[in-house]
């Protein structure tokens, strides 16, 4: 461990390396996440489903490019469209069954349908690995020692385009408007003639697309195969827990933080206990914001 | 009242019990017909080999009823095999093995796919005086509890990549070979690394990297940049394909030079399929190879397996799929030579194989492991897979150093 | 509570099921072995989960330490099989109770499902931490020792083991849910706040409910770590992703916050599970999905509290109805 913080010090550019490539795939994170606090802010669900929207994703951008014969940088928006299609046909089947019920319900149905997708696409694609290759550059910095793939620099600008089109469609738009109002009082957004079915749809929808771009991103700049969903989705959930619910521009900081601090944890610790080492952190975070609360709870006594 | 319909309830229940218990419990005494049990994972991370593993199987069992099937004792028997999914998970493994052996009366059985898997069924069949014969456990310590049921026709894991160290030995004749590994935190990952660590004493070498990865990582980056810190002469990964996936990916996209470069699972993984120009140089323990010189009277030359399975699958068989064809050829061999249906007798007729298959020699030692074939090691060389070392099975020379990235 | 507190003839009933059914199927002793790991799982979970309201996502963490404190007693001890079994066993619900207080501090003053996210978060951890200990394997995991003598014998021993560990679970349980304990956790799930201001000692509650928990199913880690006889970390020990979501779910299933729910949702859910895996080899993963699915969207309250929703006479008196003490069971 120390040995590795040596090369570091050493090294200082290969921390700049560790970092810009962290703050890379925390992008990715972050757009995941993004899509995971819309809904929970909007629908109260928490949606176990994100990372199989992510997989979904890089299956059809894979299509895309082998049936097709188009460029996978296509199978974004492809991608993009299908899956709000798919995030809007599970809203009609099955998520508005749940909206309203306990938020642990949610959580359990959208575990179920993460099971379904995943074992059906091991039936319907295959388990194999697969990677698709958008044939694109590397940007290599100080002598090749920070070096930056482009597909995961259009993942970054991706993300902060898409956080800052979310806001402003949110702000702006009537529909972004309908869906703050039902996030804000379901009730009194119904009785002011707000069709809350629809903005529900279109939310879940909105968010199942979010996952799809990514999810090319990921074929494209790491590998997928029908099992990777999990971890993608624990990892939203964690970025939004940190930043606090209904704070957008809080989950791209933590999403991008989420991705450094992994790395950095990767490497000075050792890869085994990356995974460790950011739960642990998680959990500690958590601990440490309720024991804060609790204090101030005690100051009002 | 309320008793009564809860004795109610509970009757359907066990009415439901009873209705799983009899339906499942059938035994395999058709008279004409041996069965082999397996389990292998068709859902789950291990499911791609799971089907190379189901599919060798399937490939060598129509072969061998086609031709005539097993002659035991003047009489005709047809091969057939009772699988079971077993979710690449070791928690079913148990229940599986009992399963086969206990509630479908299976009496030999094949190996699931993955090493973890095998260390958890191997102990129920030794208990229960069942052979295995297994292709796809190779850790080490499934040979050193003394299984007296468990055969393994493949070259157990400290092998993998021996050929690999011994040749970053000597190309960098004189120095110190650094070596820096990366290895899947799963039973069969952290056998090759106990190989590696073995050979590279042997050599010398030093190990500069030592890294575990989380089987759900799906990112290399944080290991990956140690390596471009480290430069070793020598980077080796290990972990199963999505390991060899993603290390290629990444090496390629973060533009890391290593000399040389070693891996397991290249080709079921299909680096070359997958990366092209990305995975030359890129050298690859395997167990077999199409190219190589075996051959049996029923699959004929390696070369005729490899064309039998294309032809049958679509695919390039990978070496998983090869010796699970292996080991069924083996029980026929063992069935025949016994001249009986007794698992005692069938076990020690394996205990004494010694025979050609289209896959190598097979020839157990005491433990179970197979003996008598050697590892190969392959390097991508223009978009082929080559023979690379043993010397002996070398088709071509090595490429060494791997040129940095920019003059690739 | 589906009949009458005590009702002899129903637990005679069991009983009789229970000791007949390893020996009248002798072939599927393991299979029966884990229904009652099963219903440990999901009885277990209910005391926090349904009694208390707190919804765990990570108790697997006990289940998960157990299994490893009793398997490195019995690789280092020295002793036999069975003293270092019996050793193990104690060991690792002790150090359950540990675990649960030591945690407990932090994670049980999380509200809703910031404490669901905190539990997961323990038990993800604490998988990858398991996995990269040399000591206990590390990735290669370990393997247990064989049970002496002959593997009928075997799965004989861990049935009744599973049993009675089960019912002393069930019994213990009920004797806690029916005293002052089972009320305060009651009053902590139906509002904590009040709870706290009438002056019960909430944290003291929470913490031994935790630790109830974690004592019954850390000694059910140690028994299924010698029944599936290899440990992995990640798949056997921490397995959160199966028995740790599974437990929830049997015990929705069953109907959460009753006695009996947990008991036959485990039942039901353990035999669904074998009949899928029996005839839908390779899709029964699928149809686990589309049962779940179903389960939560169309019986969120349970089969239990459908009945009750149905037949609402029938569950009319409940546990305040006269009492005889001591069943026909156990």
């Amino acid at each position: 461990m120390l040995s590795n913080i040596q090369i570091l010090f050493d090294a200082p550019l290969l921390f700049v390396d560790l970092m810009v490539n962290g703050l890379l795939i925390g992008a990715i994170f972050a757009l995941v996440a993004f899509g995971m606090a819309l809904v929970w802010g909007v629908m109260n669900i928490i949606n176990i489903v994100q990372g199989e929207f992510v997989m979904l994703g890089g299956f059809i951008t894979l299509v895309v490019m082998n049936k097709l014969g188009l460029h996978p940088l296509f199978g974004i928006p492809i991608s993009a469209v299908v899956l709000y299609g798919v995030g809007w046909a599970l809203y009609h089947t099955v998520i508005f069954r749940v909206v309203d019920k306990d938020m642990f319900i949610s959580i359990l149905a959208t575990f179920g349908l993460s099971i379904l997708i995943a074992q059906l696409s091991n039936q319907i694609f295959g388990a194999d690995v697969r990677t698709a290759d958008a044939g694109l550059p590397t940007l290599l910095f100080f002598n090749g020692m920070v070096s930056v793939s482009a597909i995961k620099l259009i993942a970054f600008i991706l993300a902060l385009v898409t956080g800052l089109g979310l806001w402003l469609f949110l702000k702006k738009s009537r529909l972004g408007q309908a869906i703050r109002a039902t996030a804000q009082n379901p009730r009194a957004a119904r009785i002011l003639g707000i069709d809350t079915n629809r903005v529900y749809a279109a939310t879940y929808g909105i968010n199942a697309a979010i996952c799809g771009a990514v999810g090319s991103l990921v074929v494209m700049a790491w590998a997928i195969q029908p099992y990777i969903g999990l971890p993608y989705t624990v990892r939203s959930f964690m970025v939004v827990i940190v930043a606090g619910l209904g704070n957008l521009p809080g989950v791209i900081v933590a999403g991008l933080g989420l991705g450094a601090v992994e790395n950095l944890a990767g490497f000075v610790f050792g890869a085994e206990f990356q995974i460790a080492f950011v739960f642990s952190l998680m959990v500690v975070i958590l601990v440490w914001r309720n024991f804060k609360l609790k204090r101030r709870r005690e100051y009002l006594k | 009242m309320k008793s009564r319909q809860f004795v109610g309830a509970a009757a359907l229940g066990a009415a439901a019990i009873a209705l799983t218990l009899g339906v499942t419990s059938q035994a395999y005494a058709a008279s004409d017909t041996i069965t082999l049990g397996a389990a292998v994972s068709m859902t789950g991370k291990y499911s791609t080999n799971g089907k190379n593993t189901k599919n060798g199987y399937d490939l060598a069992v129509k072969l061998i009823n086609d031709h005539g099937g097993v002659k035991i004792a003047g009489k005709t028997y047809k091969i057939a095999v009772k699988y079971y999914d077993d979710e690449s998970t070791p928690a079913r493994g148990t229940q599986l093995a009992e399963r086969l052996i206990q509630q479908d009366g299976v009496r030999y059985m094949l190996g699931p796919y993955s090493s973890g898997l095998t260390k958890a069924m191997a102990p129920v069949a030794e208990n229960n005086g069942v052979p295995m014969v297994e292709a796809n456990g190779a850790s080490n310590s499934l040979f050193t509890k003394g299984y007296k049921y468990l055969f393994a026709v493949l070259s157990t894991s400290d092998k993998y990549l021996q050929s690999a160290v011994s040749l970053a030995g000597e190309v960098n004749k004189g120095k110190t070979v650094r070596i820096a590994g990366v290895f899947q935190n799963d039973p069969f990952s952290q056998d090759i690394r106990n190989g590696v660590l073995a050979d590279a004493k042997r050599i010398g070498a030093k190990m500069v990297i030592d890294d575990k990865l989380p089987p759900e990582l799906n990112d290399m980056t944080a290991t990956l940049i140690k390596v471009k810190a480290l430069k070793p002469d020598l980077l080796v990964v290990s972990g199963h394909d999505k390991g060899a996936a993603l290390a290629i990916r990444q090496l390629s996209d973060m533009r890391i030079n290593v000399p040389m470069l070693a891996m397991t699972h290249c080709d079921s993984a299909d680096i070359i399929g997958k990366f092209g120009k990305a995975a030359e140089y890129t050298l690859c323990a395997s167990q077999w190879d199409r190219t190589l010189s075996y051959k049996d009277p029923l699959f004929g030359t390696a070369e005729d397996f490899a064309k039998l399975f294309e032809k049958t699958y679509g695919y390039a068989p990978p070496y998983q799929a090869a010796e699970s064809a292996a080991a069924v050829l083996v029980y026929k061999d063992a069935f025949e030579r016994a001249n009986s249906l007794d698992q005692k007798k069938v076990r020690d007729a394996l205990a004494a194989t010694d025979m050609e298959t289209f896959y190598g020699k097979v020839k157990f030692n005491a433990e179970g492991e197979n003996i008598a074939k050697p590892m190969v090691l392959f390097q991508v060389q223009d978009g082929q897979y080559k023979v690379v070392a043993p010397a002996k099975w070398a088709a071509a020379k090595l490429r060494w150093p791997t040129p940095v990235w920019s003059k690739r | 509570m589906i009949a009458k507190r005590n009702n002899p003839l129903l637990f005679a009933a069991i009983l009789a099921v229970s000791i007949a059914a390893p020996l009248l199927f002798p072939d599927y002793r393991t299979q029966l072995a884990l229904l009652w790991l099963m219903v440990i799982f999901a009885m277990t979970w209910d005391i926090m989960g349904g009694q208390m309201g707190y919804n765990s996502f990570g108790n697997i963490l006990f289940f998960g330490i157990g299994m490893y404190a009793c398997a490195v007693l019995q690789r280092d001890s020295g002793l036999s099989y069975f003293s270092a079994l019996a050793l193990g066993v104690v060991l690792a619900g002790a150090l359950g109770i540990v675990t649960a207080i030591f945690f407990g501090a932090g994670i049980l003053g999380l509200r809703g499902h910031y404490f669901a996210i905190g539990s997961l978060g323990l038990a993800i951890a604490a998988g990858e931490i398991a996995g990269g200990i040399d000591y206990i394997g590390a990735g290669s995991g370990m393997t247990t020792p064989l049970f002496p003598g002959r593997s009928e014998a075997g799965g004989l021993f861990f049935y009744f083991f599973f049993f009675v560990l089960a019912t002393i679970t069930f019994f213990t349980l009920r004797k806690l849910y029916e005293g002052r304990f089972g009320l305060a956790i009651n009053a902590i799930r139906d509002d904590e706040d009040k709870a706290e201001a009438m002056g019960i000692r909430t944290t003291r509650f929470k913490t031994t409910a935790w630790a109830v928990s974690a004592f019954f199913l850390g000694m059910a880690g140690a028994g299924a770590g010698n029944l599936f006889k290899f440990i992995d970390p990640l798949d056997v020990a921490f397995a959160g992703s199966t028995y740790g979501v599974w437990m929830i779910l049997m015990a929705i299933l069953g109907g959460k916050g009753t006695l009996w729910g947990p008991v036959i949702g485990a039942v039901i859910f353990h035999i669904t599970q074998e009949l899928f895996w029996t005839y839908l080899l390779g899709w029964q993963r699928v149809a686990l999905g589309l049962l779940i699915v179903i389960i939560v969207v169309f019986f969120p309250q349970g089969i239990l509290g459908w009945m009750r929703e149905r037949w609402p006479e029938r569950f009319g008196q409940k546990i305040d109805e006269a009492t005889r003490t001591s069943g026909g069971a156990a």
